[in-house]
C-alpha cells in the first residue's frame, strides 16, 4: 500500500497547472484554425469539421509560406556553415597557438558578445546599404555569420578539452597543420557543433527584426516576416491567422519531439557560458 | 603546405584562419560601435553626408525629455514578471528533480513554448488577449469571473504586464531546464549525507540545494535584467508601442527615432546609453559573482 503523500500531490497539481498554461493558447489556435468565418461562436466552440482545410489553403497561399520556408532554410544553412567554418578556424588558431596579440584578440571577441546587436543596428544598416546588400539574402546571412560571435566562445571552451598530444602525434607522422585542423580538430569539435546548430537554428528562425529591416522585398519573405505581414493584412480574421500559426509551429514541434535530448543538453551547456 | 616547416605553417594558419573573422568582427561590431559614438554627437540623418556637430545635445535631450529616458518605466513590469518567472522555473526544476512519475513528459511539455516561433507565439497571444473574441476573457467568463475581464492589450496600466507574460510563457521552461541542469550537477552523496544527519525535505532544499544554486540564479537574474532593458520585439509586433505610447520601450523608441524619423544622431546617442547600461549591469554581475567566489 502506498501512503498518501500531500507534497507529492501538490507537485502534480502544480505540474498539471503548468501543463494547462502551456497547452491552452495552442489548443485554442488549433480548434479555431478549422473554423469558417460563418461559424464563429466563441473561441472554445469546436469547428464543424476537423477536415476542413480551407483556412490553411488560403492562408498558406496568401502568406507565401513555401517561399518563406525556402528562404528561411537557405539563410539558416548558409549562416550555420559560415559559423561552423569560421568559428572552428578561430578556435584552432587562438586555442592552439601562442602569438603576439593573442590575448587582445581573445578579449576583443569576448567583449563583442557583450554588445547587444540591436544597439549598433543604426550604423550596421548603413554599412549593409553601402555594400549593396540591402534587399538581398546576403545581408542577413552576413550579419548572422559576422555579427554574432557566440560560437567562438563555445568552440574555445571545447577545444581546451581536446588533448594537445593528438596534434603532436599527428605532427610526428608528418601531417600538416591544415590537415590536423580538418581531420582531428574539426571532427572532435562535433558536440560543440551540434550545440551550435541547435541554438543558432532556433535564434535565426525566431529573428524578426533583421529580415524585417534588411529584406522588405516581398520575394525575400522569411517565416517570421510572413506571419507578421499576413496578420497585418488580415486583422482579426482569426481562422486564417490561427491556420498560419499552426503551419509555422508544427514543423518545429515535430523536430523538437525527435531531438529533445540534444536540445536539452545544448541549452544546458550553452547556458554555462554566461 | 606539406613542404613547409611547422613554423611557417603556424604563421600561415594564424594569419589565414583569423583574417576573415577579424575583418567581420571589425566591420560589424567595432567599426559600428565607434561610428555610433561619433554620430551620437551629431545630427546625422542616416543618408546625407552632411553632418554637423551638436556636442552633448543629444544626450541632454535623452535625459531631459520624459518621452525618451522616461519610457524605461514601462519596462519595470518586464523585470517584475521576469523575477516571478525565475522563481516559478526554480520551483518546477526542484519538482522535476525529485522522484516523480512522468518527469520527462512534464519537462518536455513545460519546455515546449521555447522552441515555438517567437512571432507566431506573439500572434497566438494576440488572440488570447483579444477583448471581444479572445480566449482569456472567454475563459474568465466560463469561470464566472466576468469582473476580471480586461482589454489586456488596450489598457494602459496592464499592457506591459500582458506583454511581459508572453515572455513568461515562452521562457519559463527554458529557465527551468537550466536550473534543472544545475540541480542535477549537485553530487548525490551530499543529499545522502544530509539525510543521514536527519535533515528534512524543506531543510535540505533551503540549506543545501539553494546555496549551491546561487551562482546560476544570479546569472539568470542578471540575464532577466539585461533582457528587460532591451525589450523590443513583443511591443514591436503586437502593440506598436500603444495604446497611447504606454508600451513604448527604449529600444523601440530608438528604432523609431532612426528609421521613421531619420534622426540617426539622436538614435545613436540612445544606443550608446543602452550600451553603457548593459555594460554596467554586466560589470555589476561580475562583481557580485566574483565577490561570492572570493
Amino acid at each position: 500500500m502506498k501512503k498518501f503523500d500531500p507534497i507529492q500531490s501538490i507537485k502534480y497539481v502544480l505540474l498539471l497547472l503548468g501543463t494547462f498554461a502551456v497547452f491552452f493558447p495552442p489548443y485554442v489556435v488549433f480548434i479555431n484554425a478549422f473554423k469558417q468565418e460563418d461559424e464563429v461562436s466563441g473561441p472554445f466552440a469546436l469547428p464543424r469539421s476537423f477536415l476542413n482545410f480551407e483556412n490553411f489553403r488560403v492562408a498558406m497561399e496568401r502568406a507565401h509560406i513555401w517561399q518563406a520556408f525556402g528562404n528561411t532554410f537557405i539563410i539558416i544553412i548558409v549562416s550555420l556553415l559560415g559559423n561552423i567554418v569560421l568559428g572552428t578556424m578561430v578556435a584552432y588558431a587562438v586555442g592552439r597557438f601562442e602569438f603576439r596579440g593573442r590575448k587582445i584578440l581573445l578579449g576583443a571577441f569576448l567583449f563583442a558578445t557583450l554588445i547587444p546587436a540591436i544597439t549598433t543596428q543604426v550604423v550596421v544598416f548603413s554599412i549593409i546599404h553601402t555594400m549593396g546588400l540591402y534587399n538581398t539574402l546576403y545581408g542577413p546571412i552576413l550579419l548572422f555569420v559576422g555579427a554574432d560571435v557566440v560560437q567562438i566562445y563555445l568552440y574555445l571552451q571545447f577545444i581546451k578539452n581536446i588533448p594537445y598530444e593528438l596534434d603532436e602525434s599527428a605532427m610526428m607522422d608528418g601531417a600538416n597543420l591544415f590537415r590536423i585542423y580538418r581531420t582531428i580538430i574539426l571532427p572532435l569539435l562535433g558536440p560543440a557543433t551540434a550545440t551550435l546548430v541547435i541554438l543558432k537554428t532556433i535564434n535565426i528562425y525566431n529573428e524578426l527584426y533583421i529580415p524585417f529591416l534588411y529584406m522588405p522585398k516581398s520575394e525575400l519573405v522569411v517565416v517570421a516576416t510572413s506571419i507578421q505581414r499576413f496578420a497585418g493584412n488580415n486583422q482579426a480574421q482569426w481562422g486564417y491567422i490561427c491556420a498560419i500559426i499552426l503551419v509555422i509551429m508544427i514543423p518545429t514541434v515535430v523536430l523538437y519531439l525527435f531531438l529533445q535530448r540534444y536540445i536539452f543538453s545544448s541549452v544546458t551547456s550553452g547556458a554555462v557560458k554566461g | 603546405m606539406n613542404g613547409m616547416s611547422y613554423k611557417t605553417q603556424r604563421k600561415l594558419v594564424i594569419i589565414g584562419f583569423l583574417a576573415v573573422p577579424v575583418l567581420l568582427l571589425l566591420t560589424f561590431t567595432y567599426y559600428p560601435a565607434v561610428r555610433l559614438i561619433y554620430y551620437s554627437f551629431t545630427d546625422w540623418d542616416g543618408l546625407n553626408n552632411h553632418v554637423s556637430w551638436l556636442g552633448i545635445d543629444n544626450y541632454r535631450e535623452i535625459f531631459s525629455n520624459p518621452d525618451l529616458f522616461g519610457v524605461f518605466v514601462h519596462q519595470i513590469p518586464y523585470v517584475v514578471v521576469g523575477v516571478v518567472q525565475n522563481i516559478v522555473a526554480l520551483l518546477f526544476a526542484v519538482i522535476l528533480n525529485s522522484k516523480l512519475r512522468g518527469r520527462n513528459v512534464f519537462r518536455v511539455i513545460l519546455f515546449l513554448p521555447f522552441i515555438m516561433n517567437a512571432v507566431a507565439v506573439a500572434f497566438m497571444f494576440q488572440y488570447v488577449f483579444d477583448t471581444t473574441t479572445g480566449s482569456l476573457n472567454s475563459l474568465l467568463g466560463l469561470l464566472g469571473l466576468d469582473s476580471w475581464k480586461q482589454s489586456w492589450l488596450g489598457n494602459t496600466s496592464i499592457v506591459n504586464y500582458s506583454l511581459a507574460s508572453i515572455g513568461f510563457w515562452r521562457f519559463m521552461g527554458y529557465n527551468m531546464v537550466i536550473y534543472l541542469g544545475a540541480l542535477q550537477s549537485i553530487p548525490a552523496d551530499m543529499y545522502e549525507a544530509a539525510k543521514l544527519d536527519g535533515a528534512g525535505r524543506m531543510q535540505t532544499l533551503w540549506h543545501m540545494t539553494l546555496p549551491n544554486m546561487t551562482k546560476i540564479i544570479q546569472l539568470n537574474m542578471f540575464l532577466t535584467l539585461s533582457g528587460a532593458i532591451a525589450v523590443f520585439d513583443l511591443p514591436f509586433v503586437l502593440t506598436h508601442g500603444g495604446p497611447a505610447g504606454a508600451s513604448e520601450t527604449f529600444v523601440l523608441k530608438t528604432v523609431e527615432t532612426a528609421f521613421q524619423f531619420n534622426n540617426f544622431g539622436l538614435a545613436s546617442a540612445m544606443s550608446v546609453v543602452l550600451l553603457v547600461l548593459t555594460i554596467l549591469i554586466l560589470g555589476l554581475q561580475n562583481l557580485v559573482i566574483k565577490r561570492k567566489e572570493g
